[in-house]
């Protein structure tokens, strides 16, 4: 059990990086807190598994340093640290049975027999595999696989992280859900740091009590799912996270909010001294996002989609599309519609950045 | 089910068939033919029965071959399938060096048979060859063509050189289809290299290295061209092993009758071991 910190960590798979592009991990500063359950979230290619591996050891930071509480773990190999990996692909040693797989990392660690008889029974009641323990891991399914990998990182007492790569991957649909809720009922038992990489927001959002949201190599934002819906710290945060993603509007900064399509919109936040010369846009959720009989701005509507509880209406609104959430029962103006945007859920962002946070 | 049976496919087949039969089933039933009749010639054949397999089997001249043959192909199996899967082991996986091992390993697969027998029998000779002279230059009286223990040291020495790329080949291929993760998850257990080698790089080669076996089995059993030029089954009848004595029989002494039954009982005896290897080396795959 440790905190985890990353302090300035870069990495690079060019031999000697010259250009920024080099770089797949852009300065990580970043404290993962005792016992926490997080996700680190981000499109594919965005230096998330980079991130893990460095966590785990089986990459060495170009730069930087790791840190477990005070001990700095830089220089040490992955069985050294303590860790655990699940990886996207499940990892079973094939020759042998479940009872076997899941003493093997203590059998090379030399545990006696004795404590390595009760771990094991222990954990494969934790993953519901006590009474196929006997069996032949190659016969399994892919989700008894992902339970045994599983399985192994947790038969260790002294494991100090378990980390999650993409572990859904291969799960047929219908027991990814089962899977999904069995990881975050596991973590409530055992009390351990766990992460869990991924690329799809659902997962991120229903297991982790903190999401870091990562792009192009650095992180964007880190918060609760509520932080990360209501108030997104970057224009990518609020795109990539929910769905439809957030309006993004670009527009002409005013004294009472923005200027955006022939009408003064009122938001929550304000341009700070140094942004009035960078690319301001306005950021909007379709949530909220409505139909107003009063003055709004004018807008065309383009698309209809029904999405069961809601439908998706996508309108062209001031040179730009801008989509909106209609409840079931209410009514979509014919023509002549009128657009309102809630004012605490507007913001403007500065070069893609939430403006006013002083960056 | 009610599947409708369509004789029209027959006529797809036909082709493979007629290859099959001019390839295979004709000379082997030609074989069959001499092997139960007696014949001198002139197309006059006298009906024998199961002579020739009676007297093949009982003479010892055919079981010392059969030994010899023995012998020769469980040493050539032993050296060369884990010296094959060390060499293996060591290959880079990955990077500008792949390719450069890949060419040099299948260099000796390369050379035609009969050149690699004449390669060795000059490399072996002890007053010019270079293996041979250096061998008598350091104090080891060598000779291979009066010596039988030194024939059967360079005739398994030559096959080790020219078939142990297989087994690498092979072997390679094998683990080079591992993915990375599995390594990572056993560094992340602690496993030692002898530990990732036992459950993770021997079980996923077990496929190929079946192949492998069987491959040099039947192919060491079969061998003719390279100890023929190397030795013609020397010295003495030393090394004469089945494929030898069967040429020897049929176009030294034009046996046609007991060459006959010897091809079909080796045949039989290649059929029969290569089942066996399968049927041990898969027996687990199948629980």
């Amino acid at each position: 059990m440790a905190q985890i910190t990353l302090d300035k960590i870069r990495h690079s798979y060019v031999e000697t990086p010259s250009k920024e592009e080099d770089w797949v991990l852009k300065e990580v500063d970043l404290v993962w807190e005792d016992a926490g359950a997080y996700a680190l979230l981000g499109p594919s290619g965005c230096g998330k598994t980079t991130l893990l591996n460095i966590i785990s050891g089986l990459l060495h930071p170009k730069q930087g340093r790791l840190l477990f509480d005070a001990e700095d773990v830089t220089d040490l190999s992955p069985d050294q640290r303590h860790i655990a990996q699940v990886f996207q692909f499940p990892v079973v040693y094939d020759t042998m049975t479940v009872y076997d797989n899941l003493a093997f990392p203590l059998r090379n660690r030399k545990v006696d027999e004795a404590t390595v008889d009760k771990r094991v029974r222990e954990v494969a009641d934790f993953i519901d595999m006590g009474h196929r323990l006997d069996e032949r891991a190659k016969g399994l399914t892919a989700d008894g696989k992902q339970k045994i990998s599983l399985g192994r990182g947790l038969v260790r007492e002294d494991v100090n992280v378990i980390m999650f790569d993409e572990p859904l991957t291969v799960i047929d649909p219908h027991l990814k859900w089962q899977l999904r809720s069995k990881l975050k009922e596991l973590h409530q038992r055992v009390k351990r740091t766990m992460i869990y990489v991924t690329h799809d927001q659902t997962e991120a959002l229903t297991f982790a009590d903190k999401v870091v949201v990562m792009n192009l190599g650095e992180i964007v934002q880190i918060g609760t799912p509520v932080d990360l819906f209501e108030r997104p710290h970057h224009t990518f945060v609020g795109h990539f996270i929910g769905s439809p993603g957030m309006n993004i509007l670009s527009c002409e900064p005013d004294s009472a909010g923005a200027r955006f399509a022939g009408g003064t919109v009122a938001t929550e936040n304000r341009l700070s001294a140094g942004e009035s010369g960078k690319r301001i846009e306005l950021g909007v959720r379709p949530e909220f996002v409505r139909f107003t009989a009063e003055d709004g701005l004018p807008a065309d509507i383009v698309k209809v989609s029904d999405a069961g509880r809601y439908r998706i209406v996508e309108t062209r609104c001031g040179g730009e599309t801008v989509k909106l959430l209609v409840g079931e029962g209410d009514e979509i103006p014919a023509d002549g519609a009128r657009l309102a945007f809630d004012p605490s859920n507007t913001r403007l962002y500065a070069d893609g950045w939430l403006a006013g946070e002083g960056r | 089910m009610n599947k409708q049976i369509n004789q029209k496919a027959w006529l797809f087949v036909l082709p493979v068939f007629i290859l099959v039969a001019f390839n295979a089933l004709i000379p082997l039933m030609t074989v069959v033919n001499y092997s139960v009749q007696e014949t001198f010639g002139d197309n006059v054949f006298f009906w024998s029965g199961l002579l020739w397999f009676q007297e093949v089997l009982t003479s010892e001249r055919f079981q010392n071959a059969l030994i010899r043959q023995l012998i020769f192909t469980f040493s050539i199996l032993a050296i060369e399938i884990p010296l094959g899967v060390a060499i293996a082991l060591t290959m880079p996986r990955k990077g500008p060096w792949v390719p450069v091992c890949l060419v040099l390993m299948a260099l000796p697969l390369l050379i035609p048979w009969n050149v690699v027998g004449a390669m060795w029998n000059i490399f072996a000779l002890p007053d010019i060859g270079l293996l041979g002279y250096t061998l008598n230059a350091l104090g080891f009286d060598y000779n291979f063509t009066s010596q039988p223990g030194d024939a059967w040291f360079t005739l398994i020495l030559m096959d080790v050189w020219h078939w142990t790329s297989l087994v690498v080949l092979l072997a390679y291929a094998g683990l080079v289809s591992i993915p990375d993760a599995f390594y990572q998850a056993a560094k992340i257990d602690g496993a030692g290299s002898w530990a990732i080698f036992r459950h993770i790089q021997l079980p996923k080669m077990k496929r190929v290295l079946t192949i492998a076996v069987l491959l040099r089995f039947m192919d060491s059993f079969m061998i003719y061209t390279e100890v023929s030029v190397l030795t013609g089954g020397g010295p003495g009848n030393s090394t004469t092993l089945l494929s030898i004595d069967l040429v020897k029989i049929a176009l030294g002494q034009f046996d046609l009758g007991p060459a006959a039954a010897m091809s079909l009982i080796y045949f039989l005896i290649i059929l029969l071991l290569s089942w066996v290897f399968y049927t041990v080396m898969m027996r687990n795959e199948d629980q």
